[in-house]
């Protein structure tokens, strides 16, 4: 394989990384921009990170966006874990391999489909929309995600670990909870990140789902562009930019650690040590 | 093994008050059309050490097992202490085992993978540490107590999942293949440190192996499996001295078969024919065979002689020409062909450093035997 870093290889690179990134980089530049005209490059400040702060309206929606995703997150880490270890471990029941398609049907799904649905389903129990639906809403879709992530670590976990584990006297629960979690836990904890960086850039499903009480800063965001682009959006979105930008960044180390912390498992299942003694 | 002259022999399988710890009747195990367990009897004492040995895929690991409670039974019934344990869930028998691949908990250190099990059991908290001490100096691993089982070498980990799974003091410990992955010299001293600490803890031990010499070593009995199927369960000794049947001749160390027919007999002696031109055999074998049945006659290379004359002093001798010699260091195997082409291999000590050889390839000589040192076998 020729692996010359080439010319073709440079401008293809930098073409793609522009095309991604050129966006993002020119929102980051102009919320530091002094002027308060979009467009108009007026010297570096930082203005209007001062100015979102007094603003209500945004910190509301901000403060609303992150109980929806702790929430929903943390419920979807849960569900999903479940799901997850009845899929890979349930053995055969009836209907697995649908169940296993099921949970994975949310992923392709156009979410304004997820979103109008659950929007019919909450009209049709005449349940009271706001946080708690939109909370619901979001722990459906992302608890799929948590699922994905989970059960790919659990298929190479080593079952007779928890065999060992019943040996010794625990209880099926007590199986999952001492030996099967803590050695998961990094995969649990990489599907949590991905849950709550998905509730917090959601804004079709929030959309459909919530009430006139609760909107989230996606939503906020986007009814107040319509109005015209404000240097302060600029701001919040460079914010929200890197919140979003360390929850990725995070959740893949942590499962590179899982994988590495998995190696090390696995080394200790099969020995072969000739130095041994 | 050798018992010193007053001691008791240990042989509760002879006795008919002992009480079987385990017994396994008529047990019968599918998975889907597969029978791994084919209807079988067995019964096991409190304090043996008993070996499954059999080729890989015969149901060994499935019968441990069923035994750990980790498969159910699909017919049949296996006790423990006379109750049934069909409906017992694992962690609920007093028995422990120590898996194949270890299994120990990667993210506990090895104080805390032997303390395991005893935090689940109704031991006192206070007591925990001591005992988990204990167990650590049983394995000679008390340097280690901290360090996490990745940490610590293949032996290593063998002697921590054999300390944890002795924590609990198990009435019954099930060890698959524990040695299998260690390397030649380590698994004969650990198979003596084995057989030290199951007398020292008179704990019932099952050992699964398919390591013939491992399981003749540490085995007060050895049960040989074929196909889910019991054939023969014996003392190492009588396995190896008397099988019951080809299979189990083949399988436990090296033998000569020579397949016949029963031409007459008298008593529990019989002669047989077993090719043209050749003189026939006798050899003593089970009473009540009648003359005319097929059989193959079994003797193990070293009860074979092997010398340049024929010899007056042994019933059977048989002339042939050396066909091969394989030097072994303490023993020499001679493969002698004789006249039909069938070879018979006679083994002779090399009690001498420099031994004289007397006798080489294309050497015409005679192998011989007396009648009871070969076996009439019927299948
Ligand atoms: N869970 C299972 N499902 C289907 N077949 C199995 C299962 N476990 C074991 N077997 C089959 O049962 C037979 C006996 O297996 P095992 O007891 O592991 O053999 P051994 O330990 O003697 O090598 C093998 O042919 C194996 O393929
Ligand atoms: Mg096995």
């Amino acid at each position: 394989m020729n692996r010359k870093f080439t010319l073709f290889n440079a401008t293809s690179l930098t073409l793609g990384f522009a095309f991604l990134y050129l966006p993002m980089l020119i929102l980051i530049i102009y919320s530091f921009n002094a002027s308060k005209l979009v467009t108009v490059w007026a010297g570096f400040s930082t203005r209007w990170y001062g100015e979102l702060l007094q603003n209500d309206a945004f910190l509301d929606a901000a403060w609303v966006t992150i109980k929806v995703a702790a929430m929903s997150s943390t419920l979807a880490a849960i569900l999903g874990t479940m799901a997850a270890y009845v899929l890979v471990r349930g053995g055969r029941f009836m209907g697995r391999t649908l169940f296993s398609g099921m949970i994975y049907a949310p992923l392709v799904m156009p979410e304004v489909i997820t979103g109008l649905s659950l929007l019919l389903l909450f009209i049709s129990i005449g349940l009271d929309r706001g946080i708690f639906t939109i909370v619901l809403a979001h722990t459906t879709f992302s608890m799929c995600f948590v699922s994905v992530v989970v059960s790919s670590r659990l298929v190479t976990f080593d079952k007779s670990l928890e065999e060992a584990a019943l040996d010794l006297g625990c209880s099926p629960l007590d199986a999952f909870v001492s030996v099967t979690l803590p050695i998961i836990a990094p995969a649990v904890i990489s599907g949590w990140l991905l849950a709550f960086t998905l509730s917090l850039d959601d804004l079709v499903i929030a959309s459909f789902t919530t009430g006139p009480s609760a909107t989230t800063l996606p939503m906020k965001i986007f009814s107040s562009v319509r109005l015209g682009v404000s240097p302060e959006i600029n701001a919040l979105s460079t914010i929200m930019i890197s919140i979003v930008t360390v929850g990725v960044i995070t959740a893949s180390l942590i499962s590179k650690r899982s994988i590495a912390r998995k190696q090390g498992e696995e080394r200790t299942a099969a020995t072969v040590d000739a130095s041994a003694a | 093994m050798a018992q010193p002259g007053n001691k008791p022999v240990f042989a509760p399988w002879n006795d008919p008050h002992q009480k079987p710890l385990i017994q396994f009747k008529n047990v019968t195990k599918r998975f889907g059309d597969f029978v791994a367990i084919d209807d079988l009897t067995l019964d096991i004492y409190a304090k043996e050490f008993f070996a499954l040995l059999g080729p890989s895929g015969c149901g060994k690991t499935t019968l441990m097992r069923m035994l750990a409670g980790f498969e159910n039974v699909t017919r049949g019934e296996i006790l423990l202490d006379g109750q049934d344990i069909a409906r017992v869930p694992p962690n609920k028998r007093a028995v422990n085992m120590m898996f194949q691949s270890y299994a120990l908990f990667p993210h506990l250190s090895v104080a805390n993978n032997i303390a395991f099990g005893l935090k689940r059991s109704s031991m006192p908290k206070e007591k925990i540490p001591a005992r988990v001490e204990e167990m650590l100096r049983l394995v000679h691993l008390e340097q280690f107590a901290n360090r996490k089982p990745h940490q610590i070498s293949g032996g290593q980990r063998q002697r921590v999942a054999l300390a944890r799974s002795l924590a609990k003091a198990p009435k019954l410990l099930l060890l698959d293949e524990p040695l299998g992955a260690l390397d030649k010299k380590l698994r004969q001293d650990t198979q003596f440190e084995l057989m030290d600490i199951q007398e020292k803890t008179g704990t019932t031990f099952v050992i699964v192996t398919h390591d013939q010499e491992e399981a003749m070593t540490v085995a007060s009995r050895v049960a040989v499996m074929d196909n889910g199927r019991m054939i023969q369960v014996d003392t190492p000794d009588r396995i190896y001295e008397t099988p019951n049947s080809v299979y189990v001749a083949d399988f436990i160390g090296d033998v000569n078969l020579i397949k016949g027919r029963i031409e007459s007999s008298g008593g529990d002696n019989y002669t047989i024919q077993w090719a043209e031109g050749q003189a026939p055999i006798t050899a003593a074998g089970p009473q009540g065979l009648t003359s005319g049945t097929s059989c193959h006659f079994a003797i193990r290379p070293e009860k074979v002689a092997i010398s340049a004359e024929k010899p007056t002093d042994r019933s059977n001798a048989l002339q042939g020409k050396i066909l091969d010699i394989a030097y072994l260091g303490n023993v020499s195997t001679y493969h002698v062909e004789l006249a039909n082409g069938q070879i018979i291999k006679a083994q002779v000590a090399n009690n001498r450093r420099i031994s004289r050889r007397d006798m080489t390839w294309d050497d015409n000589v005679w192998v011989s035997f007396t009648d009871t040192a070969g076996l009439v076998l019927l299948k």
